[in-house]
């Protein structure tokens, strides 16, 4: 055997030309390099969580509740034991004993807030239909579902409880043991509310409902999780959003000390805050594999999804505005009834919460008045879903602009201009204590109007209204406004979250001169692996091939607070910066070293430290990363390593705005809706990558038309919910979405170095209003002027006739539950 | 249990199969073939998209022992080259769809690439509205389907250019 000589190696990658001068890095930030995601995903070489195969491998099926509130009389697991192939069956008292807690809230927004304890297989009650009851494990997945066929279980059924406003009466509880259903009020109030609302000339009040919405992630949730008993260790793999506060809760549940833990989201195939979350079966396969010794998968149907995995909004909203004669807001005035569902999940109460300071929008006002009650129904849980709380918040205002506007007899695009803040205003501190740091709401609004043409689409309007088409056109606005990159850590503390806000990553420097780079931001399709490169590179001045971007697994990326809240790039992105910084810094000591130069005399640029004055004199990155590896000349005292670590919180949340312009057809006579033209102008500060950006904005339109005109989570009043498959519930394919017509401005976060803001719920959070106050105004000349969601053409025909059949000027909405009149001020009688 | 003698991917299999085991969860389960997704089960999403014959077909809408003596495709045997690896063997439409940013996460792809290669085969030029409604029976939950038009606009004059019909049968070898 040779020895081995550290000398010849570094000569042998010296030679092999891996750690050349890059002399053009092309600054790769505000590019579109091809995502390196894509390979494996356009090839199917995947990894799934449901495509792991472990030897032993157990596949575990969960019997789910068919009723929405009943006690347990009885349940036998006992011939299900026998069926061919099953290993073991529970029930819930069978594993009482293993939980160390129930499933996490982490987010109590009150100190008396109610937190029923909340067990991952139901003990003696169910609560909503799809609760976990029993759980077989078998040796394939069709033995496992066969067998849950053979459980006994007998229930004593109780109330449904499905209305938000009966629920408040608390005829029937939820959680007995809880006393009521009222988990929790929140009030928030500045300025002299009472004495504005008294003074003002015009008050519009509005009832508008936020109807249930349900994620439908593409991939299902799955979990397998992997067991060396002996040691009491596991490794947990989840279709999941955070597996780093995974983690931490998994311990919490099931007293497995945190690092016998390891967490691993592989391949995840979207998420929209669903798989933002700790669920029953993450929990169950756990104790599962600690119980049995052997390797546990289950895998959700869609169908099991549509009941189990978190649904999002459900609120009633009350708002009310008020303003002068002239149109300028002069207060608002907001109460919520949010729908938790059975339980309250991993931030189910901090969701409407969240929306609270977001009612406000982009005006300015000096009276606000925010009450959110939080009620339990026997429904699915409700928590974050793309927006979460934003899009609320974002409808009402932008609902309630439009009220306004046509209460005042005055353009809606007129009525923001008067309101809004003004460019030269920045920074804005707001009602609600944030401080918008930077925006331009005049460009984008300017710029989308024109690409829209306004104008020549009010002409067409009216020349439609004037024939009487059947087929009449609506223009509508929203020009909004959201917080994300959740968040200053200060900021979270103070609102009752039990987590921070910070990002990690780091920077690994290789002996041949590449890079790795661990982030704590866990992608499931934003593209972190591409973008996150470009930082890199451009930073370090490598190529962008020479970085790889390591993500998703405790073991390899021991810190992280993961993805949610459009926060990976504005903190998550903004860690790996700071990483390369502290890289940087470490390298110029060892450069400065080599060439026997101060290190105040280096200039660092396009990855090469060079004297200055005698440029000739240089060092790339990747020959001082060599160097250092083997450590033969290194300053006195120096470690071998110029790897960092950065962990990022931010100072401020991020403040992305813009304006969306949507032109809709609805045949008067069919009611059908169709999407004419749709403008969207984002400002997002500056931008990585604009065509992940566009990405993200096209699919966040998407999902907030869908609940302007598709979705809905439909329960009947015994609490099925008979919206549970993609045929009831409709997720709009193809042909049910109109091009989009995208552009930027750029106001660049003043808070961050890189100056970028959140992309990752815009299109959702500015779209619904949009769709709606466009239906709406098609319709007004046939005297509709309100309109629940989904928009669908049986509930547009029925508005239709409500209308035509009180006259043509009716304030009636389509379901007949909306409260509509106006409350004019005194001298303005509606 | 019934014996099936199919091709997959240019590969020939003989099996036993259960009579109601699904295609998909054959070829996901059985063969490892997991570039296959499954995304419902209800026969709506089209995330199991696979070329039975040439010819799209949902995996989870047909049982293994249907396939017998058929000739399939998946997503794994789209490219052609050694392990379907290098990205100058891939597909024009694995092509486009990493060009235009027709994924996000991924999910929805291989079945969206499924079909659309059927799309293709039936109609080599199509419309802007063709392409959206020939795509109807596959869902994707984060695009907003913009630039998977865009990728399949571009793959398809990408083929035409070539003068091949985009035809795939039972892989490429
Ligand atoms: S999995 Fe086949 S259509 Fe959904
Ligand atoms: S890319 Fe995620 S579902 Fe289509």
């Amino acid at each position: 055997m040779s020895k081995i000589d550290p000398e010849e190696i570094v000569e042998e990658i010296e030679e092999s030309g891996q750690l050349g001068h890059p002399d053009h890095h092309v600054p790769l930030v505000g590019q579109a390099p091809r995502r390196k995601e894509d390979a494996r995903l356009v090839t199917g070489q995947t990894n799934w969580t449901d495509n792991i195969q472990i030897p032993g491998l157990l596949h575990a099926a969960v019997l789910r509740s068919p009723m929405a509130h009943a006690r347990i009389t009885s349940i036998d697991v006992s011939a299900a034991r026998e069926q061919p192939g099953v290993i073991a069956a529970f029930t819930g008292a069978d594993l009482q004993h293993h939980w160390a807690g129930g499933l996490p809230c982490a987010w109590p927004v009150t100190p008396d807030m109610k937190q029923p304890v909340h067990l991952p297989l139901a003990v003696d009650t169910v609560r909503y239909v799809g609760d976990a009851v029993a759980v077989v494990v078998a040796r394939d997945r069709y033995a496992a579902a066969d067998a849950l066929e053979s459980i006994d279980v007998e229930y004593e059924p109780l109330p449904a409880v499905i209305d938000l406003e009966e629920a408040l009466t608390d005829a029937t509880l939820v959680h007995e043991d809880q006393g009521t259903n009222r988990a929790f009020d929140w009030p928030f109030e500045a300025g002299e509310v009472d004495a504005t609302f008294d003074a003002a000339e015009v008050v519009v009040k509005r009832r508008y409902f936020q109807q249930r919405l349900i994620p439908a992630a593409m991939e299902p949730r799955a979990v397998v999780v992997a067991p060396i008993a002996a040691a009491d260790e596991y490794t947990v793999y989840s279709a999941t959003q955070i597996p780093h506060i995974l983690r931490v809760m998994l311990a919490l549940v099931t007293g497995i000390p945190e690092q016998k833990l390891r967490v691993v989201a592989p391949d995840v195939g979207g998420g929209f805050g669903s798989k933002l979350n700790v669920y029953a079966e993450e929990a169950m396969a756990l104790i599962l594999a600690k119980v049995l010794g052997r390797p546990i998968k289950w895998t959700e149907s869609r169908s099991e999804g549509f009941q189990a995995t978190i649904h999002g909004r459900g609120q009633i909203q009350d708002v009310e505005i008020a303003a002068t004669r002239d149109g300028r807001v002069t207060g608002l005035k907001v109460q919520l009834l949010a729908d938790m569902g059975a339980y309250l999940q991993l931030v189910t109460p901090g969701v409407p919460i969240l929306g609270a300071f977001m009612f406000p929008g982009i005006y300015k006002f000096d009276a606000y008045r925010f009450g959110c009650t939080g009620v339990f129904t026997t429904m699915t849980p409700t928590d974050a879903y793309r927006g979460a709380g934003r899009p609320e918040a974002t409808f009402a205002i932008e609902r309630i602009m439009d009220d306004l506007a046509t209460e005042l007899g005055m353009d809606p695009i007129e009525l923001r201009r008067r309101n809004w803040i003004e460019h030269h205003e920045f920074p804005f501190d707001t009602i609600c204590g944030l401080t918008y740091d930077s925006g331009n709401y005049e460009a984008a609004t300017d710029r989308a109007l024109e690409l829209f043409d306004y104008d020549g689409l009010r002409r067409e309007q009216a020349e439609r209204r004037e024939r009487g088409d059947r087929v009449q056109l609506g223009l509508g606005t929203s020009t909004f406004t959201e917080m994300c990159g959740l968040a200053p850590s200060r900021v979270l503390g103070s609102l009752s979250y039990g987590a921070g806000g910070w990002e990690a990553a780091s920077i690994r420097m290789l002996p041949t001169g590449k890079v790795e780079v661990v982030t704590g931001s866990t992608p499931h399709g934003q593209g972190h692996e591409t973008a996150w490169s470009q930082i890199a590179a451009d930073a370090l001045g490598v190529p962008f091939e020479d970085v790889e971007v390591l993500h998703g697994d405790t073991a390899v990326a021991p810190k992280g607070m993961d993805t949610y809240g459009s926060r990976s790039l504005t903190v998550g992105g903004i860690a790996v910066v700071k990483a390369a910084e502290k890289v940087i810094e470490k390298a110029r000591r060892v450069a400065a070293h080599l060439l026997e130069a101060d290190e105040r005399d280096l200039d660092f640029a396009q990855g090469t430290f060079s004297v200055r004055g005698s440029p000739e004199a240089s060092k790339t990155i990747q020959e001082v990363s060599l160097a250092v590896f083997a450590a033969h000349d290194l300053p006195d005292g120096m470690e071998p390593s110029i790897d960092a670590d950065s962990v990022f919180d931010p100072e401020n949340f991020s403040f992305p705005h813009g304006t969306h312009l949507c032109a809709v057809e609805v045949d008067t006579e069919t009611g059908f809706t169709r999407i004419h033209r749709y403008v969207c102008v984002d400002d997002v500060g500056n931008v990585v990558n604009p065509q992940i950006v566009e990405g993200q904005v096209h699919g966040g339109l998407a999902q907030g038309i869908a609940q302007a005109l598709y979705e809905e989570a439909v329960y009947d009043p015994e609490g099925n919910l008979t919206s549970g498959t993609f045929v009831d519930y409709l997720v709009p394919g193809a042909p049910d979405l109109p091009a989009f017509v995208t552009d930027r401005t750029v106001s660049p976060s003043t808070t961050n170095p890189l100056g970028v803001k959140g992309v990752g719920e815009a299109g959702t959070i500015a779209s619904t209003p949009a769709v709606i106050n466009a239906v709406i105004d098609a319709l007004k000349p046939l005297g509709v002027t309100d309109m629940r969601m989904p928009a669908s053409p049986e509930r547009v025909w029925r508005a239709i006739q409500e209308a035509n059949a009180s006259g043509g000027s009716a304030g009636q909405a389509a379901t007949g539950t909306t409260t509509l009149t106006a409350q004019a001020g005194p001298e303005a009688s509606a | 249990m019934p014996d099936i003698d199919v091709r997959i991917n240019g590969i020939r299999y003989q099996d036993h199969v259960e009579p109601r085991l699904l295609l998909v969860h054959y070829l996901r389960d059985r063969l490892g073939l997991t570039g296959t997704n499954v995304g419902c089960d209800t026969s709506n999403c089209g995330a199991c998209t696979v070329l039975v014959d040439g010819t799209g077909a949902k995996s989870c809408t047909m049982l293994a022992v249907q396939a017998d003596g058929t000739e399939i495709t998946t997503i794994q045997g789209l490219a052609g080259g050694e392990g379907a690896g290098a990205p100058e063997d891939w597909h024009p439409l694995q092509k486009a769809f990493n060009a235009e940013h027709g994924l996000q996460c991924g999910y929805c792809t291989p079945g969206m690439i499924m079909s659309s290669v059927d799309l293709l085969q039936r109609n080599p030029d199509p419309t802007e509205d063709e392409i959206r409604h020939g795509l109807e029976g596959n869902l994707c939950r984060c695009t907003g389907y913009q630039n998977i038009v865009k990728a399949v606009q571009a793959a398809a004059g990408e083929l035409r250019a070539a003068g091949a019909p985009g035809a795939v049968v039972g892989g490429q070898s």
